[in-house]
């Protein structure tokens, strides 16, 4: 019994006459879905499996089905006679286009097995001649197959050996995802020895040594495994000596090496081909000169053996010299291996002489994480969770290593600078250079969405959601690098039952009661507008030269910002100084700080609004009623019957004046700062954390320290704790409500006081909001207290809003702590886009 | 059905018509309501109440009270998704505009008409009267008012009502407590107030349809031909009022107390797009001379707004791909109604695709054109996205010519409409200086592998400059030098 093996991911071809019993082959072997066969893609276009003129078409299908699995990287297997080169190639092609390897498993059968066959067939009787041709086809071919591109061919030329083979499948070579470190992954050496052992050192290696005193292996140190990430030669001081210790590492298991492009010009050297000696080249070639034929034999053999990239840990790392984009890691292609060897390049060269490349890593949106080298870089730096490593030792730079899963880097300076660069990587005097900034894709928002959440799970965004929000986005919010956070709506609580009244703490405190919560805090809700604030020390805060990513920001809860930019500036660094003096940079040890909060008065932000609406439907309304209340009280002193008009019209002028009352408390001048207010109720994020598991009795401890230290710019926020299985603590705590509200406060929130708290059927409302019932009248229009109108309101649906309040709660703390793990920032602001687009979801805005 | 029991209606409008003609009851017959009783009328918005506060021979006034609904006003529209802030908060309720217009024309119907059985002498002859609208929403101001009203020989007394007593400094609204006098038809007075009201609210509540053009002209038999504002007046009268709810752009704005975000093209009716000004007209030129001349075939229009330049590129068969590319989807919506994209001919059609993108992400639909034009777009981004843009355009889309087109700032000068130091549009984030949009042009030209040049459009002024500066940018090496 044979085997035959086959790539995990390929795209196998079979090749036979009619009758040579393919289909059969391909139903034992493979699985029926991996299995695409020509005569069903003809019953599929025609109705029938056998209309030769459908064959066209149903060759276009068949391809268009393979190219979708093998881009999504399923092995496909093709059931057609495909027994001449013109029908291979456009397979041959398709393996190629996929970065995947076409196999060709060629049954060649005796001629009198498949006419013994066809006759045999109740649907299809084929002419003898054609399955003569088929198979003269076939013959001619069979030489030349490892010619057309199959990487593999194999050939059962039995009817015995088609029955008794076995398939079994062989791991690509760079498919190591059973290796998951930790790893010591090593940017470029080139021939930078000595670095090279400090660096090793440094990382808790022990370097072994020869009789001659040169290093030929180094230990790691429990469970560790260097990886050299290529381009170990040319330039430097001791490129043989490089390649004997990280030959003898490979060796013993204590490293995995893959090849850079000067590995593989010194190869084709070292074979004797016609190759320029230049870019250090010509150093490496005159240090081997003094090695022997055997170690110089070892050397080409250990480079051209080296694979191209790996895919380490599950598929979480991938290491590749140059890089790999996402559709091409785990695929073996020769676009692959330059791709790896040499980057994105373009075929220019820039004014240095140097290849043109194309900045990939902007674009990358792979789950993997890349590292790489090649490119010198002055300081390693994340950019869609890729890092270049080859911080230019040979140049006079450093020798640079990552610690994997840790993201730690360990560096060594080189001992002097040994190579000239030919364009100058480290910046001079002059301005730093600009930041590999991460790109944002349209591709990242767009369309209809679904962000997986820790919280919630798949939280789906629609299309016109989008659309709208990309608008929003781009024209009116800040920058998406100081926009890390946009906040949740919030829920009001169900509606009261109580006469008078719309919303009541009641059914706040029986909602978290029937959720299992017992300890909630009500905090006093601010007149003002909810506000993000993005605080970075003082020196890093307010200075406009600065790149947005690292200035300071406030904005609203569509991510525009309150203030000019003067303004703004003023505010932030004052802030700054408040939450430094408040030591609580040091207490989260960040030099940032993102606080949520409201910014006073309302009248900052919504001030054309009020004046527009508000204040408006005021003036209209105290114009026109007193007006009419005399002309109804002189009709009436004439004898008519407008009691029942005059008795409203009374009524109407009282709650025309509450309403004007209701906006006026929130209005007032402000002169630059002076009469603005911010007062923060929580803490959403600093370096490397997220705050959402920390008891709100922390947050608002952090929010009174700042208050204290800026009490004209910063307040505090009213809270009442209380457990609401206790009714005499309940009745206390509205009696606090009443009393916050009865002279028009606008209401408080209610929250588990533990923070974020899972009940019955998930995540609970992280908070209920309470509205006074004067400042209601904003909301429901002055006359909205009228027992008749009261009825009509409470017919409210809080349904959906209390869905996509939990949704965009989680999404905001999803994006909070993709944030905190250093995730690229489209994930960030995937989460971020997908909050302001939710906001453009059809939901009552009154609640 | 007493409106006590309903009671939904929770505020009112008012209006009264006296008159000091003698008798002066006789205006109850001319109106065809009997003063010695208050009658209620059911409309369509609400109850009309007619009363009158006095009945002598000297002096007779009948007042008009609406009564507005306005929680029917949104749920009786029995449309889930019309939730907008302002339907429950806003001045209707009590302010004279389109819904008292409705109510008047309703209540007084054959008092409009201009017949009366017991009356029919009096109906023909002007009398002395007097109206009176506490607050009438009046959007242009007192003189507005008195634009429309005394052409028609009223005495206009229009006083603007401050929005805030307490707020002196955030001035009057658009409310007007109006006083007219004169002496008129009763027929004609009605009729004046009928059109009066919408015309001076500038929007209508309800959607206006083809039969409001003949309202207006029955209403304004006799007097609207010869008003000197006739224009305006039926400009005005057919005016819908913005649609408020709906949309997903409106609800952004709502949720964050904007006003309205959903700015991105004018407020124009698409089928009859003002006359381009001749700058307009110089710009357009200049950017299809760069483009001729770099032999440009396959063309993006970044900001392509309502499309005024897609259709002079689709005039040319040159152009054999053409890219309208908006972030604004209510602006590709307006290019596709001004295109009639429905009524083009297939040939046209299959050369010009409308897409929605934003240039501060990259979008790989954009790559590989001949050329791209930003005519006055960049002036539109907030100065710290300029770089996404930048990388948008010249590496991620890359396209062999970029032209770039914006305000010469220096220029503004000449405009004497304009305040000092203010820009020509209200969402332009910043203007330049021709040495800043040098500046920017040539740092994005070096970074990004590109020559550029500068042209003038417009009049050059030899103190400032001409009004509008145009950047053509030609890619040298296929992508930027990057690490």
């Amino acid at each position: 019994m044979s085997e035959l093996a086959v790539p995990e991911l390929s795209l196998v071809v079979l090749i036979g006459a009619s009758g040579s019993g393919k289909s059969t082959f391909a139903r034992r072997h493979f699985r029926p879905t991996q299995v695409l066969s020509s005569d069903v893609c003809r019953g599929l276009v025609s109705d029938d499996e056998n209309d030769q003129a459908a064959t066209a078409d149903a060759f276009a299908v068949l391809q268009f089905i393979a190219a979708t699995r093998l881009r999504a990287g399923k092995l496909t297997v093709v059931d057609a006679t495909s027994v001449r080169k013109e029908d291979r190639a456009s397979l041959v092609q398709l393996a190629r286009d996929h970065d995947v390897l076409p196999v060709a498993i060629v049954l060649d059968v005796p001629e009198g097995v498949c006419l013994e066959r066809n006759a045999a067939r109740a649907d299809r009787q084929l002419d003898r001649a054609v399955i003569a041709r088929q198979r003269a086809d076939l013959r001619r071919g069979l030489s030349g197959l490892s010619r057309e591109g199959f990487r593999k061919v194999h050939r059962l030329s039995s009817v015995d050996e088609v029955e008794s083979v076995v398939v079994t499948y062989e791991k690509a070579y760079n498919d190591l995802r059973d290796q998951t470190g930790p790893f010591d992954v090593v940017g470029d050496v080139h021939g930078c020895r000595a670095e090279l052992e400090e660096l090793l050192g440094r990382l808790g290696y022990t370097v072994t040594r020869d009789a001659d005193g040169r290093p030929v292996d180094a230990v790691p140190p429990a469970g560790r495994r260097a990886v050299f990430l290529g381009d170990l030669v040319d330039r430097g001081p001791d490129s043989p000596g490089v390649l004997r210790l990280v030959m003898g590492m490979v060796r013993a298991g204590h490293a995995l090496c893959v090849p850079g492009n000067h590995e593989n010009k010194l190869v084709k050297a070292l074979r004797g081909r016609d190759v320029q000696i230049t870019h250090g080249l010509e150093t490496t070639l005159a240090q081997l000169a003094g090695e022997s034929e055997e170690f110089r034999r070892d050397v080409a053999d250990f480079c051209h053996g080296l694979v191209s990239h790996y895919v380490l840990d599950g598929g979480a790392l991938v290491v590749a010299h140059a890089g790999l984009t996402e559709e091409l890691q785990g695929r073996a292609s020769g676009r692959v291996r330059s791709f790896a060897l040499y980057g994105d390049t373009t075929g220019e060269t820039d004014e240095f002489g140097l290849p043109v490349r194309y900045p990939w890593a902007q674009d990358y949106r792979g789950r993997a994480m890349v590292l790489y080298g090649h490119t010198p870089v002055p300081e390693p730096e994340w950019v869609n969770n890729t890092m270049c490593l080859d911080t230019g030792c040979v140049f006079g730079g450093r020798l640079t290593a990552l610690r994997y899963p840790e993201r730690e880097l360990v560096d060594v300076p080189a001992e002097r600078t040994w190579y000239e660069p030919a364009r100058p990587f480290l910046p001079d005097a002059g301005p730093a250079p600009e930041r590999p900034a991460e790109v944002l894709d349209v591709a990242d928002v767009l369309g209809k969405r679904a962000v997986e959440t820790r919280l919630a799970g798949r939280v789906t965004v629609r299309e016109e959601n989008a659309a709208a929000a990309i608008e929003v986005m781009s024209r009116f919010a800040l920058a998406p690098q100081a926009l890390a956070y946009l906040p949740p709506t919030m829920s009001p609580v169900a509606t009261s039952t109580r006469e008078d009244l719309l919303e009541h703490p009641a059914e706040a405190f029986s909602y978290y009661r029937g959720e299992g919560v017992a300890e909630v805090v009500c905090q006093e809700k601010h007149m003002g507008s909810r506000a993000v604030a993005l605080v970075r020390r003082a020196d890093a805060t307010g200075d406009p030269g600065r790149p947005v990513g690292e200035r300071g920001a406030l904005y609203t809860r569509t991510g525009r910002a309150f203030l000019g930019a003067d303004l703004t500036t003023a505010f932030l660094a004052r802030l700054a100084t408040d939450v430094a003096d408040a030591g609580v940079f040091d207490e989260l040890d960040s030099d940032w700080v993102l606080l949520d909060g409201e910014l006073l008065p309302w009248s900052v932000k919504a001030g054309d609004l009020i004046r527009d609406q508000y204040a408006s439907v005021g003036a209209a309304a105290r114009a026109v009623l007193p007006v009419a209340g005399s002309l109804l009280a002189q009709a009436a002193a004439r004898g008519l019957d407008v009691a029942g008009l005059l008795d409203r019209q009374r009524t109407r002028a009282a709650d025309a004046q509450a309403f004007t009352d209701a906006y006026r408390r929130y209005c007032w001048p402000t002169d630059g700062l002076t009469g603005t207010a911010f007062a923060a109720f929580q803490v959403l994020g600093a370096a490397g954390r997220t705050f959402a598991d920390r008891p709100h009795a922390w947050h608002l401890s952090v929010a009174d320290r700042l208050a204290a230290a800026d009490p004209e710019l910063l307040r505090s926020t009213a809270r009442h704790v209380l457990d609401v299985t206790d009714p005499a603590a309940e009745q206390a705590a509205t009696e606090w409500w009443t009393a916050l509200t009865a002279d028009g406060g606008e209401g408080m929130v209610v929250k588990p006081a533990a923070n974020l708290t899972r009940g019955r059927r998930g995540v609970v409302q992280p908070g209920l909001k309470v509205r006074g019932r004067e400042y209601l009248r904003l909301v429901y229009g002055p006359d909205y207290t009228a027992p008749a109108n009261l009825t009509r309101l409470r017919e409210r649906n809080l349904g959906r809003k209390r869905g996509l309040a939990l949704r965009e709660y989680a999404l905001g703390l999803e994006g909070l702590e993709r944030l905190a793990r250093g995730e690229p920032m489209w994930r960030v602001h995937e989460c971020v886009f997908a909050v302001l687009a939710l906001e453009s979801e059809p939901v009552d805005p009154r609640l | 059905m007493a409106p006590d029991a309903r009671s939904g209606q929770t505020a009112a409008v008012l209006l009264t018509l006296s008159t000091t003609h003698r008798p002066a009851t006789d205006l109850g017959f001319l109106l065809h309501k009997n003063p010695a009783r208050a009658q209620q009328v059911e409309v369509s918005t609400g109850t009309a109440h007619v009363f009158y506060p006095e009945a002598t021979d000297e002096r007779c006034t009948v007042a008009l009270l609406l009564e507005v609904d306005p929680i029917a006003l949104v749920r009786g529209k029995g449309d889930g998704e019309g939730f907008a802030l302002g339907q429950y908060v806003n001045d209707r309720p009590y302010a004279a505009s389109s819904l008292l217009a409705v109510a008047l024309g309703k209540v007084f119907a054959s008092a409009r008409r201009g017949v009366s059985k017991e009356r029919p002498e009096l109906a023909d002859t002007p009398l002395p009267l007097e109206v009176h609208l506490p607050a009438l929403s009046c959007r242009g101001g007192a003189a507005l008012a008195e634009r429309f009203f005394a052409p028609l020989g009223w005495q206009v007394q229009a006083t603007e009502l401050p929005l805030d007593e307490q707020f002196p400094e955030w001035g009057a609204g658009r409310h007007v407590d109006l006083r007219l006098t004169g002496t008129h038809r009763v027929a004609d007075a009605v009729n004046h107030l009928y059109v009066g009201l919408p015309v001076l609210d500038g929007a209508k509540h309800y959607w206006v349809s083809a039969d409001e053009i003949d309202k207006l002209l029955r209403a304004g038999q006799g007097w609207l031909a010869a008003h000197p504002e006739r224009e305006l007046i039926a400009a005005r009268y057919l005016a819908h009022q913005k649609r408020l709810t709906g949309t997903a752009m409106a609800r952004l704005a709502e949720v964050d107390d904007a006003a309205d975000l959903d700015d991105a093209v004018a407020e124009e009716p698409a089928e009859a797009p003002e006359r381009p000004t001749p700058l307009a007209q110089l710009r357009q030129g200049a950017v299809l001379a760069a483009l001729r001349s770099a032999g440009a075939h396959r063309v993006l229009d970044l900001g392509c707004g309502n499309g005024a330049l897609l259709t002079a590129l689709l005039a040319e068969p040159a152009f054999t791909e053409v890219v309208g590319v908006d972030v604004s989807t209510r602006a590709l919506e307006v290019a596709a109604r001004r295109l009639r994209l429905d009524r083009m001919p297939e040939r046209q059609r299959a050369r010009l695709t409308l897409l929605q993108s934003a240039l501060t992400y990259t979008d790989a639909r954009l790559a590989g054109y001949d050329a791209a034009v930003l005519m006055e777009v960049v002036e539109h981004l907030d100065p710290d996205r300029l770089p996404a843009l930048e990388h948008a355009v010249f590496t991620a889309a890359a396209p062999a010519t970029v032209l770039v087109t914006t305000p010469n700032v220096e220029h503004n000068v000449r405009y004497p409409a304009l305040a000092a130091g203010g820009m020509r549009h209200r969402d332009h984030r910043f203007e330049w200086t021709r040495a800043e949009f040098a500046a920017w042009a040539q740092g994005v030209a070096g970074r990004r592998g590109y020559a550029v040049r500068f042209l003038g459009i417009g009049p050059d002024d030899p103190e400032v400059g001409p009004p509008t500066q145009l950047a053509v940018f030609t890619r040298t090496s296929a992508q930027e030098v990057a690490a």
